[in-house]
């Protein structure tokens, strides 16, 4: 019979209890951890995951926003309804010329701004605040304003009669040439500050020790930019390549301030149709067989941007 | 990254720099008018009688308060529409996504970035995926959802459940407290954050939670400020989920209140005084808290 000494006892027996005494902690950690994460995680499905899936189901249905009658399945109906429809294809004409044009231009000029504003000279943070004003400002307050300035009595036409007497004043917004250039260089106006301040934050990542080591070889002026502050920028640039283009794609407010679409369905977006053929006329089932192509089609274009400015070995 | 790059002096180079010195001055003066130009025209605008703001235009005067200026438009305003009932509802609908907003990510960021549990990478990937859906897809799809949504409301002293969130306050509130991108920055931030606080608080027998309160989130001060202020933007200018979801005036924040202005015989002095009061609020609060909002928009391009 051989006795075992209870520090004997202690010493074979802890090595059990400690894992049961982690365990436990585990468990404890992994319950705190759901409790926690839960509310989020649940709100996010509920949310953003159902509406997603809804989107896939209720684009295959007739359903209704208010209807006595439950949906029912209709099959590829709301998208050949859709591909024979001439507004949709204006519409997606539309958004493509706004985003082509607004995502190289918005990038380009935040860049040339924060470049101006990256300096220790005096009032550089005064112009900062100045460029950055009209993005607190709301969109629906900024497109009102400009819908104003671009009426044909409105400030633009005034100023520019101003000083070139024999003008005819354009009515901006209501030919169907001028309404989305208008519409693009108001939103231009609107966001570059907040595009700005991104490309000032990578501007400002670029240690110094580059610019000095640039120095000695000769970089200066736009060999300097070129060669030193550009490559340094690469993961600001797709990160503003790709928040442009989502919000140029997503656009909206603007159009449904200041034109409904008009004139001759000249500025109507893909959001905008899906939000007047959801809301306005109710139509869920179809509005969501739109909302589904702008989904695949943001999809789509993130994803060759997110390809194109990969980080080359 | 407050530390701004200086461009480091060279020397012989003094007359060529102080002439681009020149040049960079002058762009950057035309460039501040052209981005303050509107905005002064508008809140000046606002204190004109509508004839006088049409007479103004062809000259300098535009830009100035000069004639017949007066608060005659705001009172105009507050005689058409209820005004400080939207102003409180904007309020409080903003308020309160921050405060549920800031409570809720945070909570999800420290359980994602401090504790150790199964399928954490799974949701954290699941949780960033989400990011790349721009809400006006969701939309239409959302409004058709939380009209199927049920509610316990207070009938009497009976609780009683309804179904349909159209036309309330918590559907213009509930959708957007979690948000996937204030959970990221959250734990961006976290993960900064020694873990060796935790093990000591762990040791004084501190539970999670009180190191949530008390260790990790007195120490985040920048990332709530930034996540407070992203939260808060969206929804003081939401514009187009309660022009689908909103129908009752008594519930209606103040961006859908322009909509009064266009109904019959247009008066921009009306519609500028509006525009200058669900604007200023704002922008007081920008002025007054420059950095915070100028850092906000900063750190979210850090990691792209």
């Amino acid at each position: 019979m051989t006795v075992i000494s209870p520090a004997r006892a202690r010493a074979v027996r802890a090595p059990r209890d400690v894992p049961a005494a982690r365990h436990a902690a585990r468990r404890h950690e992994g319950l705190t951890a759901l409790w926690m994460a839960g509310p989020a995680v649940a709100l996010l499905i509920l949310f953003i995951v159902v509406p997603v899936i809804l989107a896939f189901v209720l684009a295959f249905t007739n359903a209704r926003l208010i209807s006595p009658r439950p949906a029912t399945f209709v099959g590829l109906h709301n998208f050949a309804n859709l591909f024979s429809d001439p507004v949709f294809w204006a519409s997606l004409r539309n958004t493509f010329y706004f985003a082509i044009v607004v995502v190289p231009i918005q990038a380009g000029l935040a860049l040339v701004l924060a470049l101006l504003v990256n300096a220790k000279v005096r009032g550089t943070n005064f112009f900062r605040t100045v460029y950055f004003v009209p993005v607190v400002t709301s969109m629906v307050v900024v497109s009102l304003l400009w819908r104003f300035l671009y009426q044909k009595d409105g400030l633009l036409n005034a100023l520019i009669s101003a000083v070139h007497p024999s003008y005819a004043p354009i009515d901006w917004l209501n030919d169907p040439r001028t309404a989305m250039p208008a519409i693009i260089v108001m939103s231009i106006w609107q966001a570059v500050g907040f595009h700005m301040i991104i490309w000032l934050s990578g501007l400002q990542t670029i240690p110094a020790e580059l610019y000095e080591a640039g120095d000695l070889d000769g970089a200066v002026g736009w060999k300097r930019f070129r060669y030193i502050t550009w490559p340094s920028l690469l993961a600001t640039r797709t990160f503003i390549l790709i928040t442009i283009t989502i919000a140029a794609l997503s656009l909206f407010t603007q159009i449904s301030v200041m034109t409904q679409g008009g004139p001759l369905d000249s500025t109507t977006t893909v959001v905008y149709m899906a939000v007047r053929t959801g809301y306005q006329q109710l139509a869920t089932g179809y509005a969501s067989a739109i909302s589904l192509v702008f989904f695949v089609l943001v999809l789509i274009v993130s994803g060759v941007q997110r390809f194109l400015t990969r980080e080359k070995d | 990254m407050s530390t701004v790059v200086e461009n480091p002096p060279r020397a012989g180079r003094s007359a060529h720099r102080r002439r681009t010195g020149w040049l960079v001055q002058t762009g950057r003066i035309l460039l501040a008018l052209l981005f303050a130009g509107p905005l002064l025209f508008l809140f000046v605008s606002s204190l004109k009688p509508d004839l006088q703001i049409f007479a103004d235009l062809r000259s300098w005067r535009a830009f100035v308060p000069l004639g017949h200026v007066s608060f005659a438009n705001y009172s105009a305003v507050f005689a058409r529409v209820p005004f400080a009932r939207f102003l409180m509802n904007s309020i409080g609908i903003s308020v309160v996504t921050v405060m549920l907003g800031l409570l809720v990510n945070s909570l999800a960021a420290f359980a994602l970035a401090r504790l150790q549990w199964r399928g954490k990478q799974l949701v954290l990937t699941g949780i960033i995926a989400t990011l790349i859906l721009p809400f006006e897809t969701l939309a239409l799809p959302l409004v058709w959802w939380v009209n199927k949504l049920p509610w316990l409301t207070m009938n009497g002293f009976h609780l009683q459940l309804t179904t349909g969130w159209l036309d309330t306050y918590q559907v213009q509130i509930i959708p957007f407290v979690a948000n996937a991108f204030s959970v990221y920055l959250f734990y961006q931030y976290f993960t900064s954050i020694p873990k060796e606080l935790d093990e000591a608080a762990r040791m004084d027998g501190a539970g999670w939670f009180r190191i949530y309160r008390n260790v990790v989130m007195p120490l985040s001060g920048p990332a709530i400020a930034t996540v407070a202020i992203l939260t808060f933007l969206p929804a003081w200018n939401s514009y187009l989920w309660p022009l689908m979801v909103v129908q009752s005036e008594e519930l209606r924040p103040v961006m859908l209140g322009i909509q009064y202005f266009f109904q019959l015989n247009v008066s921009w002095g009306q519609v500028m005084a509006y525009a200058s009061m669900i604007t200023l609020p704002v922008l007081a609060l920008f002025l007054a808290f420059q950095k915070a909002f100028i850092g906000s928009i900063a750190s979210s391009g850090v990691k792209g």
